[in-house]
């Protein structure tokens, strides 16, 4: 299944973007961005893999073995954080809309700017 | 715009951007036939040059360490973003620290729960200290660690109330430990500017392969990042916890909180 990864990854993207632009819930919305984001995971680790490649890590195989991309898994631990900062950002915004409009739905921010 | 036509919109751009993804991914090499040669070269190069058998923490914190030097910045931001969106807003006061919910008593904490909490938190902390330490030698480093740490802290509120929090540490404690951490990852990288090579060159002893006090300065900016992460995560827990167990719209109660607003809405 060599098309399989690429398929997640497409699937992940679109399925995270259709939960941001539908959802009535702030909180649903911000886990689809993470939803959509997965799919920048898979890929950077679907490019770097090789069939029977070991992993980067030399602790306890010899150094001539060769390995998947060390590389797109750096980037990977850097998308993941990214993406926890972004999320705890997004988080708090909700908290505050809730707080000044009782409501998590999106709609509401525009019905009612001022609380 | 209303929610239908939005759907429309929609499927008509992402049936067009899953085309321009297919069509992009099909040039790519197949999946399973990584053709480097960057990755390759520093699988060769990381245990010879630098003594790091975990490569990808040779290029997180040394080959690509100003990169993670902006990664951990973008953290430290965010954390500072959190905290002043979250500060405490007019007409807010500080309530009673207990949990709360409406119409309904909240049951108290379960033994088992308090157990296992309790029981887990010296091992998790532990071990968060062991994937800080051995970054540089098997999968993990200041950033994963990090993360294990602050689950600590967080054992000890499931376990507890958000008050045992404050025997802990203090905000200014952590905002203190974050700023230490951020600040030692540019001291080490200036290590190599005022040896009179470039920011961030690893030029301390590399040690034995495979042992902890090895790979220069790679363990060091673990440590820090490590020391950043686990402030910053566990600021980030406590100011969520406080935005939700103690602050108080003053007008709504000295209870009830916000949660009442949803009634009256």
């Amino acid at each position: 299944m060599k098309v399989l990864p690429y398929a997640v990854v497409i699937w992940l993207f679109v399925v995270g973007v259709y939960g941001i632009v539908t959802s009535r819930n702030l909180l649903h919305q911000i886990i689809s961005l993470s939803v959509a984001q997965a799919s920048t995971y898979v890929l950077l680790l679907s490019i770097g893999y090789r069939t029977g490649g070991a992993a980067p890590v030399f602790a306890d195989i010899p150094t001539s073995r060769v390995t998947v991309d060390p590389i797109v898994q750096a980037l990977s631990l850097t998308d993941v954080v990214v993406g926890a900062a972004v999320s705890a950002l997004l988080l708090s915004v909700a908290v505050q809309v809730h707080k000044r409009t009782g409501s998590l739905d999106p709609e509401d921010l525009r019905r009612r700017p001022e609380r | 715009m209303t929610v239908r036509i939005r759907r429309v919109v929609f499927l008509a751009a992402a049936a067009a951007l899953a085309v321009l993804m297919a069509w992009g991914f099909g040039a790519l090499p197949h999946f399973g036939h990584y053709r480097g040669p960057y990755g390759d070269v520093l699988s060769r190069v990381s245990v010879p040059q630098r003594h790091i058998t975990d490569v990808v923490t040779a290029v997180n914190f040394d080959y690509r360490g100003f990169d993670t030097l902006g990664e951990e910045f973008i953290f430290f931001a965010a954390v500072l973003g959190v905290a002043l969106i979250l500060r405490r807003q007019a007409g807010e006061g500080a309530g009673h620290a207990a949990d709360y919910a409406t119409g309904r008593a909240v049951p108290p904490t379960s033994d088992a729960v308090r157990v296992l909490g309790l029981g887990l938190t010296a091992p998790t902390v532990l071990f968060g200290i062991y994937v800080i330490a051995h970054g540089h030698l098997t999968p993990g480093g200041g950033f994963q660690g990090g993360v294990v740490l602050a689950t600590g802290v967080l054992l000890i509120y499931l376990a507890g109330e958000f008050d045992d929090l404050h025997g802990l540490y203090t905000e200014a404690a952590l905002e203190r430990a974050e700023a230490v951490g951020a600040g030692g990852f540019i001291a080490i990288g200036m290590l190599g500017v005022l040896a009179g090579t470039s920011f961030l060159h690893n030029g301390l002893p590399l040690g034995a392969t495979g042992t902890v006090f090895s790979a220069g300065t790679v363990p060091l900016i673990n440590l820090t990042v490590g020391i950043e992460i686990a402030a910053g995560l566990v600021l980030l827990l406590t100011t969520f916890l406080h935005q939700t167990i103690v602050l108080r719209r003053r007008d709504a109660g000295a209870v009830r909180g916000v949660l009442s607003r949803d009634c009256r809405a």
